[in-house]
């Protein structure tokens, strides 16, 4: 199939992208997606399935084996890393993979600085994401001094601070406590609706479930289903083959399906009204 | 990455694999000291010929090769290094003497590399360990070099990832001139080390946690034992070791160009 240059609203298309890593393992074969501007995305799938790999292809740290990726219409094998990186902010898993610097402050302004921002652009920069991941009182800390939590906000922090029109986070909840993750999904749904092509790798289910993103399953190096959470999340035989699990929510009302419940449900403050509604409340 | 692969072990069933790791690392120090002697080139092409029939011996031709492709820039860098300096500093030779003497030198670095090359690539580090251990080293000490050498390839693997999560936040590892060059390995190095560090302290928690070193006498499950061919290969070393000093000691090496023009 032949594809526009993603002349229109597309963001990101891969075109039957093929990735073998020098060791030979082969881990993405034949890999077809289009992400548009201002979409949230979610890609789910076991370890291993070639999730990590599929986002590197997104800022041009991996270069396709075979096939085509584009972003923004430009195809990534014609720029250098740096260049996609201006559009293409990527947090890693392990904030510990990055954070260098003896302070946080230097740390949001490493990136800047590699851009070539000029002194009083970056400390604007770094004030405004410090603001807006709560770290005003960590400024002048050690990175290496600060709580896991804290240290992923940092990461993110230095990520944000350039702007970059697509975010991408790579398993943003493992190692964060129930508050953290829920400020963290408010955090995200706010940076897309404020416009930003958002796209998270993870298979916390019930933290994708309260974002209602569009999931991406994948399984051994294929995307092997696309589609609205609703649909994809309380679908038991494809969840099972990327081998994510139910929400705890779907599976209480997959039980109750026989006494007439409807069996879509993945968000609790949904199966809230629902069950309030059935035992006769009013809203 | 492929130069390392000339000194990873390479699981292939030989007789050169099997031999006693403590025989393997006599000829490995004997070689060392021999090359280490000789600065002229014949006793040194000598030296890298003698090898090449082990190589073959223990099949590992391809990852041998490797080390020698590899190890070629330094290669050409030493060479260009020893002509310029031995040019700029000693003008009473010939030409021709300080070429020989250039490539004297480098040819031993090659000879250096392909010793080393051929015993990592055939003594696994867990006979390694075994190796310092019956030879009555401490066995704290034979546990750190073991830990060290298995932890290599999981150090290089987080390089790899570091780099890529600092190439994420734009920084350009090409170009730039020797000190820009240098800088940018800050970001990589601190954070490699500080994961290094934290690791190993996490490592030392759950060994004392699973009472590491609470027995005084440890035994192993296996013994080494010296066979006829390790002895052998001992005593070949001895005679290598013997004759290159007497060689060094008595005769008066005669370069190529000697040769050559006489
Ligand atoms: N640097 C690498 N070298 C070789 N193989 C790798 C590398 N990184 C990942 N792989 C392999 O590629 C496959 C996909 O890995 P990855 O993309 O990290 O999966 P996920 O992020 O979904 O857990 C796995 O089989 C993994 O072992
Ligand atoms: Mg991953």
């Amino acid at each position: 199939m032949p594809i526009d240059n993603g002349s229109d609203e597309q963001m990101i298309v891969m075109d039957d992208v093929y990735f073998t890593y020098p060791n030979g393992v082969e881990a993405l074969m034949g890999v077809n997606l289009k992400i548009e501007d201002g979409e949230f995305v979610a890609i789910m799938g076991q370890n291993g399935a070639g999730k990590t790999t599929l986002v590197k292809h997104i800022n041009g740290l991996l270069k396709p084996t075979k096939g085509r990726v584009l972003i923004d219409g430009v195809e990534t094998t014609k720029v250098s890393v740096a260049t996609l990186a201006r559009k293409v902010g990527l947090v890693f898993q392990n904030p510990d993979h990055q954070l260098f610097s003896e302070t946080v402050e230097e740390e949001i302004s490493f990136a800047l600085k590699n851009f070539g921002y000029d002194e009083k652009t970056i400390k604007k920069r770094v004030d405004w994401a410090l603001n807006l991941l709560d770290l005003n009182e960590y400024r002048k800390v050690s990175p290496f001094m600060l709580s896991g939590g804290e240290r992923k906000r940092v990461a993110l922090a230095s990520v944000l601070a350039w702007d970059p029109k697509i975010v991408i986070l790579d398993e943003p909840t493992i190692g964060q406590d129930y508050r953290q993750k829920e400020r963290l999904r408010q955090f995200i749904v706010q940076l897309n609706r404020q416009g930003k092509t958002v796209i998270i790798v993870t298979h916390d289910v019930e933290f994708v479930a309260e974002c209602n993103p569009t999931i991406m399953l994948m399984r051994q190096g294929r995307i092997i289903a696309t589609g609205e959470a609703r649909e994809i999340l309380t679908n038991e035989t494809l969840v099972n083959q990327a081998s994510v699990a139910l929400p705890e929510i779907t599976k209480i009302f997959k039980g109750l399906e026989d006494f007439g419940f409807p069996r879509k449900v993945i968000d609790v403050y949904e199966a809230a009204d629902i069950l309030y509604e059935r035992l006769g409340g009013q809203r | 990455m492929s130069m390392f692969d000339g000194f990873k072990f390479r699981s292939v069933s030989s007789p050169v694999h099997q031999m006693d790791p403590r025989a393997k690392f006599i000829y490995v120090c004997i070689l060392f000291v021999v090359t280490v002697m000789f600065s002229n080139l014949i006793p040194l092409i000598i030296l890298f010929l003698i090898q090449v029939p082990f190589v073959f011996m223990a099949r590992v031709q391809k990852e041998w090769m490797r080390s020698m492709k590899g190890s070629a820039m330094f290669a050409v860098i030493i060479f260009v290094m020893n002509l310029l300096s031995l040019y700029f500093y000693t003008g009473y030779e010939t030409f021709g003497s300080i070429l020989e003497r250039s490539l004297a030198m480098t040819v031993r670095f090659i000879v250096l590399v392909q010793t080393f090359s051929i015993f990592f690539l055939t003594t696994s580090p867990d006979m390694l360990g075994l190796a310092l251990e019956q030879s009555h080293i401490p066995y704290e000490i034979c546990f750190a070099f073991t830990t060290a050498v298995r932890f290599v390839p999981v150090l290089a693997e987080e390089a790899q990832t570091i780099m890529d999560a600092q190439k994420a936040r734009g920084l350009e590892m090409e170009g730039g001139n020797f000190f820009k060059r240098i800088r940018n390995y800050i970001p990589i190095l601190i954070p490699l080390i500080v994961n290094a560090i934290r690791r190993s302290l996490e490592l030392a928690e759950t060994m004392e946690s699973r009472a590491w070193g609470a027995n005084r006498n440890r035994t192993n499950l296996y013994v080494l034992k010296m066979r006829r061919e390790d002895v052998l290969l001992i005593l070949i070393s001895l005679v290598i070791l013997a004759v290159s000093i007497y060689v060094s000691m008595n005769v008066q090496m005669p370069s190529i160009i000697q040769l050559l023009t006489s």
